[in-house]
């Protein structure tokens, strides 16, 4: 059983040493890009036997498939592997995210000097170390591998970035470097506790989890808020915010997704694993304080993404408005809140996902993120237009969209605790209409007009050989392999072609299943839903009624 | 007053078991149009009629099985599957069937199927008939589950599901400018009374643990005060936004952008009616809300007048009707406000309506498409010559709005007007006032609008017609060439004007409506048993009087005197006032629109200026000094031996005063 | 005779190499001056070990000179190859490794 866990772990990791060695091969290029895809194939398999064999319902431990190394004795720190629900569900949406990016990456224009391969090993590097970050359950590797992950991604951003890659770069690095040695201050805090508590020090989460009742209020605050730096930047909650619209705007939009996607979740991830188990007086006590920031963030990010005028950006500053919600609902100790925030934490990876692959369809043919050059696509690519509004629906969390359901969750949830808080962010749903309809509007409705009439951006051309059988119109007529001279060539703004509908398809249909039916998912989140309620020490604040007086069945 | 004992829900059987065939026909249309793309092109629009008339089969056979039962067992519900449950909350995704909700589906499905088959030769032209297809069952079956569902979560499911398909369909016409604005505003002033539809569910949850209609209702006594009178609020809230009433009415008329049956189906018949719905189904909250009904009542009768003033400034043909709508549909929010005299007249009123206003709109876009889509009633004028079977179909829609004895909106509106006279003393007064009046600015816009467009002189003739968007790619024809439509077309405005005249009465009379609804609505009290300001039975001679009066001024303004073609500018200030809309739009930008550019703008300088410039500004502090102190390196290595020097000597004096006072 | 002598002879001779290493720009003589500061402090040591009777002090002494020596080697070549491309000696002209 753990083998598998391991299994989870390891293969990503041997599938980026395996492309990091073809990387330097030009010719080797393609078969490194198919290998990568092969092992990402092979995680998705993986992560598919391991929900099928995860058990739910009351009465299930609290870590399932759990493998334990000594790894430096002396410290107590051990190479500790587990999952729960909210760590199994971030895992599956990696295995699902990662081949999907890597096939949109496939056609992708790279800088020149890089190649597929060096992309694909760096994203299968990435999807390594994430699933080590959440299975850890050791707090020791937990920090080891949070700081190890910003490295493969520091070098996405860095390498295949845009044309202020390198400033983005460094200030993402540096941002999350100096939240982790926060971290780090705490995370030696808690072993000096646990020697001073239990007699011998130790990383173990489970075993500083039960020394957390006997804790006083004044040693937890200084811990908390030292984590709380770590997530909070990582989540980010503003005012920590500022990194995130470099990073997305810089990056690659196939790194980009995993970055905003998953390697953000971290921090959220953080304060469902981390903080509130760990340092539960001092959750409760300063749960204002994070619920403040996260309301602030939820009008924050959406008053900015609507005033962008650049497609990436826009799509990171709605994100930092989710994780506004998701904050707000991990901190707003309710099981409905706490599990919508679990559930929010995939909704939105896959909807955020998709509505960054979409603007990457758009930029790979128009050759531009910004908004002002583009009028009227959805007149020459329906399909586009069909795929990036059903994103922003989602976005907006639209009933029977993923997104709806944890997010009237996590307001729901919320309700009963902080009313007022959970008005002022539920004002918020109205600006989420505001925004994804706004660049709705102005970008793929009204008369046709600037990029979208001649593609003439360096995505024209690779829109063009991707072309296939799917659009033919989208074939210019390239003579030349010169890339100045494809970049001239008027080819059509093509809509997308059969490769592309079949890379998104899945993101497709997994907005309307999760949005319709939720339950499976979270039928694997309740056991650590309501493990993580038990605690933090927080009641429900809506018991489950008496007898339901429904229709019988 | 106490509310009667509610009727017991049973679980469906028979055929009932089979009513969500009624939302997934439909579904499965929408689906099979989306996905399957250009390739249904040619088979699209049939597959979108037949889904809808399939659809209306299954309602009237669960309308005749809910005939067939005993009253006492006519409330159902189908439970299908849970769609979320964590801790208490359990949101079931079921299936109510009782008379309110066939009622409601009756109409949906019927109007539905009748305006599904003008749009066959209605979009005949347009290439994208397909994704209007497409778009139109969308909106079908997400409606139904508005009515359908079995607790406020379902609802808000189908509530912002007809938004979307709203908003499709007002921007289907992707290359104007105008429609995607317009789409824009409709789905965002929905989304504010969305807000209010959430919120009140969270007050249900938080105060009863469940959302499901049928325990609530059951509950609702344990509701406190305040409590009731907050949910009836908010959802009042969301009605509003739903149903273009006062103060969220604005979006309304701007949605008349989208193809005109569109218009007819969403914007006049059934969508804009779902605040009414909402109300009538959360009556067990509002009979124990007095405030909420009272709020509910000065909200339709604000808007009811309102909608009635300015549909008489509007020269465009559509935009008179959108506010025809607005204030019809506050007559229906007047009457529902009332309590148990109003639900049937308001349901009553509501069922007619439908059939007359979709009947105008289908004849509106009839007169659209021989008049190459002009919708300005001042380039109009003297059509009933050419368009025979849209003139006389328009007439009787005509005729029953503006209440003409004996057709249907002679029926349903002198009841909703009798119902508000028996509000109490005062508002009795003040609402039977606005009520009648508002009847009467009923018949001068409409009768003004009759005479500008069917009758007068033929002031088409020396006009060409125009581009109607600047984005257009066809050029307009070089002269009108006003026809009667195809069948496809005049065949639903046929059937929709029998609706008009025979709907009223058939549903009155012998109050069958009522009797009908009872499970779900509660017993009809008639007004005249309630103590009036005012006896109710002169009310249909007062509503007669009003209504030639209104219709005699029309004569005088529009019939005797030859009408520009060019709007005149000079003119009164009401006249003014109510060509703007009474300044809704003016008081949105400036108080919402614009303060919220302002906002967002200066946000994004703070976000730029401030908390980057904050973390910018660290670190080109962290590189200044770094860089200043990066000078001292001088290279020479004489002057790193004197710093040697001189440190040591420094240290050597520090340990020594050290020890010299230890 | 005092030992304090043998101190004050050191403290002259070191005094007398700091100040030719502050002042003098010629590398060699620099070089010289260093030798004479790692002198100095040889005959501290070999004072202070007389002083306290014991062989640490000349011990340490001796790995001085060695350590001296090695010096001696390196630092003459690095001056040699200095001089044989910019033909000078001056420890002002060699400047590069700065900021």
């Amino acid at each position: 059983m753990s083998a598998l866990l391991l299994a989870l772990l390891l293969v990503p990791l041997v599938g980026a040493a395996v492309c990091g060695a073809m990387a330097t091969r030009e010719h080797l290029d393609r078969a490194g890009k198919l290998v990568g895809l092969g092992f990402s194939a092979v995680s998705l398999v993986l992560v598919a036997v391991v929900w099928a064999l995860f058990r739910t319902g009351p009465g299930t431990p609290r870590f399932q498939f759990e493998l334990a190394v000594d790894w430096i004795p002396a410290f107590g720190t051990r190479f500790a592997l587990g999952l729960d629900g909210i760590a199994l569900t971030m895992i599956a949406l990696l295995a699902v995210l990662v081949p999907i990016v890597l096939g949109f990456a496939w056609a992708e224009k790279l800088p020149p000097g890089r190649t597929g391969a060096g992309f694909t090993a760096l994203m299968l590097a990435t999807q390594g170390v994430l699933v080590g970050v959440f299975a850890a359950t050791d707090v020791f590797l937990f920090y080891v591998l949070f700081e190890a992950m910003l490295i493969p991604m520091y070098f996405l951003i860095g390498r295949f970035g845009g044309p202020r890659r390198q400033y983005a770069a460094v200030k993402f690095f540096l941002y999350s470097f100096l939240g982790g040695l926060i971290m780090l201050a705490s995370v030696i805090g808690l072993f000096v506790a646990s020697e001073s508590r239990l007699g011998q020090g130790t990383f173990d989460w489970a075993a500083l989890q039960q020394m957390a009742g006997q804790l006083p209020l004044s040693t937890q605050i200084p811990l908390f808020l030292g984590f709380f730096a770590a997530f909070a930047i990582k989540a980010p909650l503003v005012p920590l915010h500022t990194w995130l619209p470099d990073a997305g705007a810089e990056a690659p939009v196939a790194g980009g997704v995993i970055l905003v996607g998953l390697l953000d979740k971290v921090g959220v991830f953080g304060f469902l694993r981390y903080t509130l188990p760990l340092f539960p007086a001092a959750s409760r006590e300063l749960a204002p304080l994070v619920l403040t920031l996260a309301v602030i963030g939820v009008l924050y990010g959406a008053l900015l993404a609507a005033a962008q005028t650049d497609m990436k950006r826009f799509v990171a500053y709605t994100s930092i408005a989710h994780f506004g919600f998701i904050a707000l609902g991990i901190f707003a100790f309710s099981s409905q809140a706490i599990a919508g925030s679990a559930l929010y934490m995939v909704n939105h990876g896959i909807s955020t996902a998709m509505l960054f692959l979409a603007v990457g369809l758009l930029i790979r043919r128009g050759g531009t993120a910004s908004m002002t050059e583009y009028g009227g696509v959805a007149r020459i690519a329906p399909l586009l237009a069909g795929l990036f509004l059903i994103a922003g629906l989602s976005t907006l969390s639209l009933p029977g969209t993923n997104s709806f359901v944890s997010e009237f969750l996590v307001l729901i949830g919320a309700f009963p605790n902080r009313p007022v808080f959970t008005v002022i962010a539920t004002v918020g749903i109205i600006f989420a209409a505001l925004y994804v309809l706004w660049v709705y509007q102005r970008v793929f409705t009204g008369p046709v007009r600037g990029a979208a009439v001649v593609g003439d951006g360096p995505g024209a051309a690779s829109a063009a050989a991707l072309g296939g059988g799917g659009s033919g119109d989208a074939t210019g007529d390239v003579q030349t392999a010169d890339d100045s001279a494809a970049r001239r060539t008027t080819g059509r703004f093509g809509d997308l072609t059969r490769a592309e509908v079949a890379i998104m398809t899945p993101l497709v249909a997994l907005v309307l299943v999760l949005g319709f039916f939720p339950g499976p998912v979270l039928a694997v989140l309740e056991p650590a839903v309501s493990a993580t309620m038990s605690e933090v020490g927080v009641p429900d604040p809506v018991a489950p009624a008496a007898p339901t007086t429904g229709v019988p069945r | 007053m106490a509310a009667a004992p509610l009727p017991e829900v049973l679980p469906a059987e028979g055929a009932a078991g089979v009513a969500w065939l009624l939302v997934a026909l439909p579904a499965l249309g929408a689906l099979v149009l989306f996905v399957g793309g250009r390739r249904t092109d040619r088979w699209g629009h049939l597959l979108g009629v037949a889904t809808v008339v399939a659809s209306f089969v299954v309602a009237a056979v669960l309308f005749a099985g809910s005939l067939a039962q005993p009253v006492e067992e006519r409330v159902r519900e189908l439970p299908l599957y849970d769609w979320f449950a964590v801790g208490a909350l359990n949101v079931e995704f079921g299936l109510r069937i009782d008379p309110l909700s066939i009622t409601f589906a009756l109409l949906i499905t019927g109007v539905g199927s009748l305006i599904h088959i003008y749009s066959v030769g209605y979009m005949s032209h347009d290439p994208e008939r397909r994704k209007f297809f497409a778009q139109l069952n969308l909106f079908v079956a997400a409606m139904l589950v508005l009515v359908l569902g079995n607790g406020f979560v379902t609802l808000y499911l189908g509530w912002e599901g007809v938004g979307l398909a709203s908003y499709l369909l007002i921007g289907f016409y992707t290359g104007r400018r105008t429609a995607g604005s317009a789409a824009k505003k409709a789905f965002l002033m929905n989304r504010v009374g969305d807000v209010g539809l959430a919120l009140a569910i969270f007050i249900l949850f938080l105060d009863l643990g469940t959302t499901q209609y049928a325990e609530v209702f059951a509950r609702a006594g344990e509701l406190s005060p305040g409590s009731l009178t907050a949910i009836t609020l908010l959802l009042l809230l969301g009605a509003c936004g739903k149903s273009g009433q006062f103060p969220l009415q604005a979006w309304l008329p701007d949605a008349m952008e989208g193809p005109t049956p569109v218009s007819a189906l969403i914007h006049a018949a059934t969508m804009v009616t779902a605040g009414v719905y909402l109300i009538a189904r959360a009556n067990p909250l509002y009979d124990l809300a007095p405030v909420g009904q009272l709020v509910v009542t000065i909200v339709g009768a604000i808007t009811l007048v309102l909608g009635a003033i300015i549909g008489c400034a509007y020269d465009d043909i559509k935009k008179v009707l959108a506010y025809s709508t607005v204030s019809q549909i506050g007559y229906m929010m007047l009457a529902v406000g009332l309590g148990p005299v109003g639900y049937a007249a308001a349901l009553a009123h509501l069922l007619a309506h439908g059939f007359f206003k979709a009947g105008l709109f289908l004849g509106a876009g009839s007169v659209m498409h021989g008049m190459a889509d002009e919708t300005d009633m001042r380039r109009f004028g003297g059509l009933w010559r050419h368009m025979p079977v849209t003139f006389w179909t328009f007439t009787f829609g005509y005729l029953a709005l503006i209440g003409f004895p004996f057709l249907s909106g002679y029926f349903t509106k002198d009841l909703i007007i009798e119902a508000s006279l028996t509000a109490g003393p005062v508002a009795g007064w003040i609402f039977g006032v606005a009520a009648l009046l508002a009847a009467g600015l009923t018949a001068f816009y409409m009768t003004r609008l009759m005479l500008m467009t069917f009758f007068g002189p033929e002031r088409w003739r020396d006009l060409h017609p125009r581009r109607i968007d600047p984005s257009d790619l066809e050029d307009p024809p070089e002269h009108y060439h006003p026809h009667e439509s195809a069948s496809s077309m005049t065949v639903p405005m046929m059937l929709l004007a029998v609706g008009s005249i025979g709907a009223g009465a058939f549903l009155v009379l012998g109050e069958r409506l009522a009797d009908y609804l009872e499970p779900s609505i509660g017993a009809f009290v008639e007004p005249a048993e309630l103590p009036a300001v005012f006896p109710t039975g002169l009310v249909p001679v007062f509503a007669s009087i009003l209504m030639v009066a209104g219709a005699g001024a029309a004569y005088l303004a529009v019939g005797r005197r030859p009408v520009p073609v060019e709007r005149p500018q000079r003119v009164s200030l009401p006249v003014r006032a109510a060509r703007a809309d009474l300044f809704a739009n003016a008081i949105n930008e400036g108080l919402i629109a614009r303060p919220g550019i302002w906002l967002s703008r200066a946000l994004v300088y703070l976000d730029n200026r401030g908390v980057d410039g904050a973390v910018n500004g660290t670190a080109a502090l962290l590189g200044g000094s770094s860089g200043r102190l990066r000078r001292t390196q001088t290279g020479f290595v004489r002057s790193y031996a004197l710093t040697i020097l001189g440190g040591s000597v420094v240290l050597v004096a520090a340990l020594l005063t050290v020890g010299a006072f230890s | 005779m005092s030992p304090t002598i043998y101190l004050l002879l050191s403290a002259l001779l070191f005094a007398i190499g700091a100040v030719g290493v502050l002042v003098r720009r010629n590398a060699i003589v620099v070089f010289m001056c260093i030798e004479l500061m790692l002198n100095a402090v040889n005959l501290t040591l070999v004072t202070f070990s007389r002083i306290n009777g014991s062989l640490g002090g000349q011990i340490m002494a001796f790995f001085v000179m060695v350590v001296a020596a090695a010096e001696v080697v390196v630092g003459l070549s690095i001056i040699m190859a200095i001089f044989r491309t910019r033909r000078t000696t001056s420890v002002d002209d060699a400047n590069l490794l700065k900021y």
